[in-house]
C-alpha cells in the first residue's frame, strides 16, 4: 500500500494504487472493490485517496487532441499539456484553477472555476461530452443535461472514471495579459473594486492580506487576454510564444516561519500597481505554479486551504467570517477573494452566484477547528457552502444544507454505481451517499 | 475513513470504557464531530450513554489476551474503519501496598502492560491493513524515573517503551501514535490518594490529546511542564532524587 494524501498533506491514508496504462486494464481495476480515481493529487483533502481501498493513477492516460477549438482529452491528460500543445495554435482553456497541473479528469469531477467565472462560469458549462466509465464496467456517453452528466461535473470522481472529455477551448491571438492592479485599503473597498472590475473585464480577483490590523487590504488584478497590437514591438513576431516561466524549488521553512514569509509575500504582492500592464499568461492565470510543491512550505503538519462561497447579499457574513479567520491564532498566509456568475452544470458543483473566498492556513493549532466550525455555521446559515475539492474537515451534518441537491445527486449515483463501489475517503468522511 | 485535517475522529474505539481519563477523552472527541463510540472493558460505561453519539458498550477483557484477536477481529470487521483506538485502561495499587503484596503488582503488569500491549499490537496491525487510524496511549510520567510508586511506574515504563517502538514501526504507515504522559490525575482511580504538584483533572488530559492529534504529536505531557521537570528529576543523583520524594 502507498501513503496518499491531498494537497495540503493531512490526512494520509493507504491504498493500492494501481496504475492503468490502457484502458483494458483500467476496465479490469474498476471490476471489483472499492475504488476512487486520482490526478495529480492537486485536491486539497482527502478527496482522492481511499484508505484500505483501490486509488486509480489516471495520470498514465493522458493523451489529446486538439481540432477546431475542441480538446478531446482523456481523464488524465493534465492542464498544462494540453495549453503546452493549444495556445502556439491560439487557444486557451475556457475556466483554468490557480494552477495548470491538474488533470482534465480532476477539473471535471471538481467542476474547477478559474477568475473569469463571472462572465463564462466553470468548466462544465464548457463540456461538450464526457465518456465515463462506470463501476459496472460500461462505457456511459454522458452529454449536458443527462443525469449521469450532471452528476459526474462536481461529483468528485464518485461516478465513474472519466475516460475522455470534449470541451470547447477560447480562442486568443497573444500568450500573453492586459492587466490592471488597483490597490484598495480595506475588505469593503476591495469588493466594490472587485464588482467594478467584473464589468470590464473577463478575468478578475483580488488578493487579500488578512494578516490581523491589515483589514483585509488588496489588490485586485482585471485582467483581458491581449491582442496583438497590444503587445511591446519584440512579442509581437511571435505573439503566442509564452514567455517561459522559472521554476523556484520551494525551500523548506521551519513551521515559525511562515507567517513571516507570508507577510513578505503580502508586502511584494501589494505593491504591485499600474494599468495596462502587458504580462505573460502563466504569471497572471499560475503565479504560484512557479515555486513547485509550495504546499511542503508548511511542513509536515500540513496545512489547509478554507474556501467557501455565499450568495450575493450575504456580504455580511463574508465580512463576519473573514474577521473571524484573521482573528484566529493561525495566520492566513493566503487570501483570495473573487465573485462567481450563476451556478454550474453538475448537481455539487460548488459555484453560486455571489462571492468566493479562500484562505490558506497552517494546521495543527485545535482552536483553529473550532473557527472553521464556527465560519461553516455561518456560511450554511447564509445559504453557502464551502468547496469539497478544497475539504478536508468539513462536519457531515452541513452537507445537506449546503448543498441542497444532494438528495438528487444521491439518485444519480445510486443508478450509475448502484453497489457504490466508487468512493473516497471525503465521501466516508461526510456521508455523501 | 482516516481522521480529519484537525485529526478528529468519526468512529473511536475505547479500551477502558469506565476510565475516567477515557470518558473525557471521548467527551472531548464527540465536541469535535465524532459520531459513533464503541466503548469496551469488563463493565459497560453508563457514564457515556448521554453523549450526543451513537454508543455501543462492548465486552472486552483486557487480561483475557486470548480473546482479543477474535474481539479486534469483530469491532474491525463489523464496525468497518475505526479512526482512533484509545487504551485507556489500568490498575493502580497504592505503592506500598504493591510492593509487599506482588499479587497485586502481577495484576497491574497484566492490566497496564500485557493487556495493553496486546492491545496496542492487534490494533496497530489491523489499522495498517484499514489505511488509516491513530493510537492513543495512556502512559503516565511514573514510568520515567522509579519513585515510591515504581511497581505501577514499571507497568507504564513497559508499555511506553512498547508505544515509542510500535511509533517508529509504524512510521512508514499512514497510523500515528499519540503516548499520554500524565502526572497525577484526579479521577476515582487515585481518589484514595493524596494529590502531588502538578495534579490534572481528566478533561485537562482530554484537551491535551485533542490538541494533540490536531498537530499530530508523538508525545503529550500534561501539564505540558511536566516535559522539563521530568527531564531535570531523572538527571539527579538517585540519592537526592530519593530525598526530593
Amino acid at each position: 500500500m502507498e501513503i496518499l494524501s491531498g494537497w495540503g498533506r493531512r490526512p494520509r491514508s493507504a491504498a493500492h494504487v494501481m496504475r492503468p496504462a490502457d484502458r483494458d486494464l483500467l476496465r479490469r481495476a474498476v471490476s471489483d472493490g472499492a475504488v476512487i480515481p486520482r490526478g495529480l493529487g492537486r485536491s486539497y483533502g482527502d478527496a482522492a485517496q481511499l484508505s484500505g481501498g483501490t486509488v486509480l493513477d489516471l495520470t498514465g492516460l493522458d493523451h489529446f487532441r486538439i481540432e477546431s477549438g475542441q480538446v478531446v482529452a482523456a481523464g488524465g491528460a493534465s492542464l498544462a499539456d494540453i495549453i503546452d500543445a493549444s495556445v502556439p495554435q491560439g487557444w486557451f482553456l475556457p475556466a483554468t484553477p490557480g494552477t495548470r497541473h491538474v488533470t482534465v479528469g480532476g477539473a471535471v469531477a471538481a467542476d474547477v472555476h478559474g477568475k473569469n467565472h463571472h462572465r463564462d462560469g466553470s468548466l462544465g458549462s464548457h463540456v461538450d461530452e464526457i465518456s465515463l466509465l462506470t463501476a459496472g464496467g460500461e462505457e456511459v456517453r454522458a452529454l449536458p443535461g443527462h443525469g449521469s452528466f450532471s452528476a459526474t461535473v462536481g461529483g468528485m470522481g464518485l461516478t465513474g472514471v472519466v475516460l475522455e472529455t470534449t470541451f470547447r477551448l477560447l480562442p486568443v491571438e497573444t500568450a500573453w495579459m492586459r492587466v490592471d492592479f488597483v490597490q484598495r485599503p480595506d475588505l469593503p473597498s476591495v469588493m466594490e473594486a472587485l464588482a467594478e472590475a467584473d464589468r470590464r473585464s473577463r478575468y478578475s480577483v483580488a488578493w487579500l492580506d488578512m494578516l490581523p490590523g491589515r483589514r483585509g487590504r488588496g489588490v485586485v488584478q482585471a485582467g483581458d487576454h491581449a491582442s496583438v497590437d497590444e503587445l511591446p514591438s519584440r512579442h509581437r513576431s511571435r505573439p503566442l510564444r509564452r514567455a517561459p516561466m522559472r521554476g523556484l524549488p520551494a525551500p523548506s521553512l521551519p513551521a515559525g516561519a511562515v507567517p513571516a514569509a507570508t507577510g513578505l509575500f503580502n508586502r511584494l504582492y501589494f505593491s504591485r500597481s499600474g494599468q495596462g500592464v502587458i504580462e505573460p499568461m502563466d504569471t497572471f492565470f499560475y503565479p504560484l505554479d512557479r515555486l513547485a510543491g509550495w504546499n511542503r512550505l508548511y511542513g509536515s503538519s500540513g496545512f489547509l486551504q478554507y474556501q467557501f462561497a455565499v450568495p450575493s447579499g450575504a456580504e455580511a457574513t463574508l465580512m463576519t467570517v473573514a474577521e473571524a479567520l484573521t482573528g484566529a491564532s493561525t495566520p492566513v498566509s493566503l487570501a483570495v477573494l473573487k465573485r462567481f456568475g450563476p451556478g454550474g452544470a453538475g448537481i455539487l458543483s460548488f459555484p453560486i452566484e455571489g462571492w468566493t473566498l479562500s484562505a490558506d492556513m497552517a494546521l495543527g493549532d485545535p482552536d483553529l477547528a473550532e473557527i472553521l466550525d464556527r465560519c461553516d455555521r455561518l456560511v450554511a446559515e447564509a445559504g453557502g457552502r464551502v468547496y469539497l475539492a478544497k475539504d478536508a474537515r468539513l462536519r457531515p451534518e452541513l452537507v445537506p444544507v449546503m448543498y441542497p441537491r444532494l438528495d438528487e445527486w444521491r439518485e444519480e449515483k445510486a443508478r450509475i454505481d448502484p453497489t457504490g463501489r466508487f468512493r473516497s475517503d471525503l465521501s466516508h468522511r461526510l456521508g455523501l451517499f | 475513513m482516516p481522521l480529519d485535517a484537525h485529526g478528529r475522529p468519526g468512529r473511536v474505539l475505547l479500551l477502558g470504557g469506565t476510565s475516567d481519563i477515557g470518558e473525557a477523552i471521548v467527551r472531548r472527541f464527540v465536541q469535535g464531530g465524532t459520531h459513533h463510540v464503541l466503548a469496551a472493558g469488563r463493565k459497560p460505561a453508563a457514564a457515556l450513554d448521554d453523549l450526543a453519539a451513537r454508543v455501543e458498550h462492548l465486552t472486552f477483557d483486557a487480561t483475557d489476551t486470548a480473546t482479543h484477536g477474535a474481539f479486534f477481529d469483530d469491532v474491525f470487521s463489523r464496525h468497518g474503519p475505526i479512526d482512533v483506538v484509545v487504551v485507556a485502561f489500568g490498575v493502580l495499587h497504592l505503592p506500598g501496598e504493591a510492593e509487599q503484596n506482588p499479587d497485586l503488582a502481577v495484576e497491574m503488569a497484566d492490566v497496564n502492560y500485557t493487556g495493553a500491549a496486546s492491545a496496542l499490537l492487534h490494533s496497530a496491525r489491523r489499522m495498517r491493513d484499514q489505511g488509516s487510524g491513530h493510537l492513543v496511549v495512556l502512559s503516565s510520567v511514573a514510568g520515567l524515573a522509579p519513585r515510591a510508586n515504581f511497581v505501577y511506574g514499571s507497568t507504564k515504563a513497559g508499555i511506553d517503551f512498547l508505544a515509542r517502538g510500535l511509533a517508529a514501526s509504524l512510521a512508514d504507515s499512514p497510523v500515528g501514535v499519540t503516548i499520554v504522559r500524565p502526572g497525577f490525575v484526579r479521577t476515582s482511580m487515585t481518589a484514595h490518594m493524596e494529590p502531588v504538584m502538578f495534579s490534572v483533572d481528566p478533561d485537562d488530559v482530554a484537551q491535551a490529546v485533542v490538541a494533540g492529534l490536531a498537530a499530530d504529536r508523538g508525545v503529550v505531557w500534561v501539564p505540558p511542564v511536566l516535559r522539563p521537570v521530568m527531564a531535570l528529576v531523572r538527571m539527579l543523583p538517585p540519592a537526592l532524587a530519593r530525598r526530593l520524594g
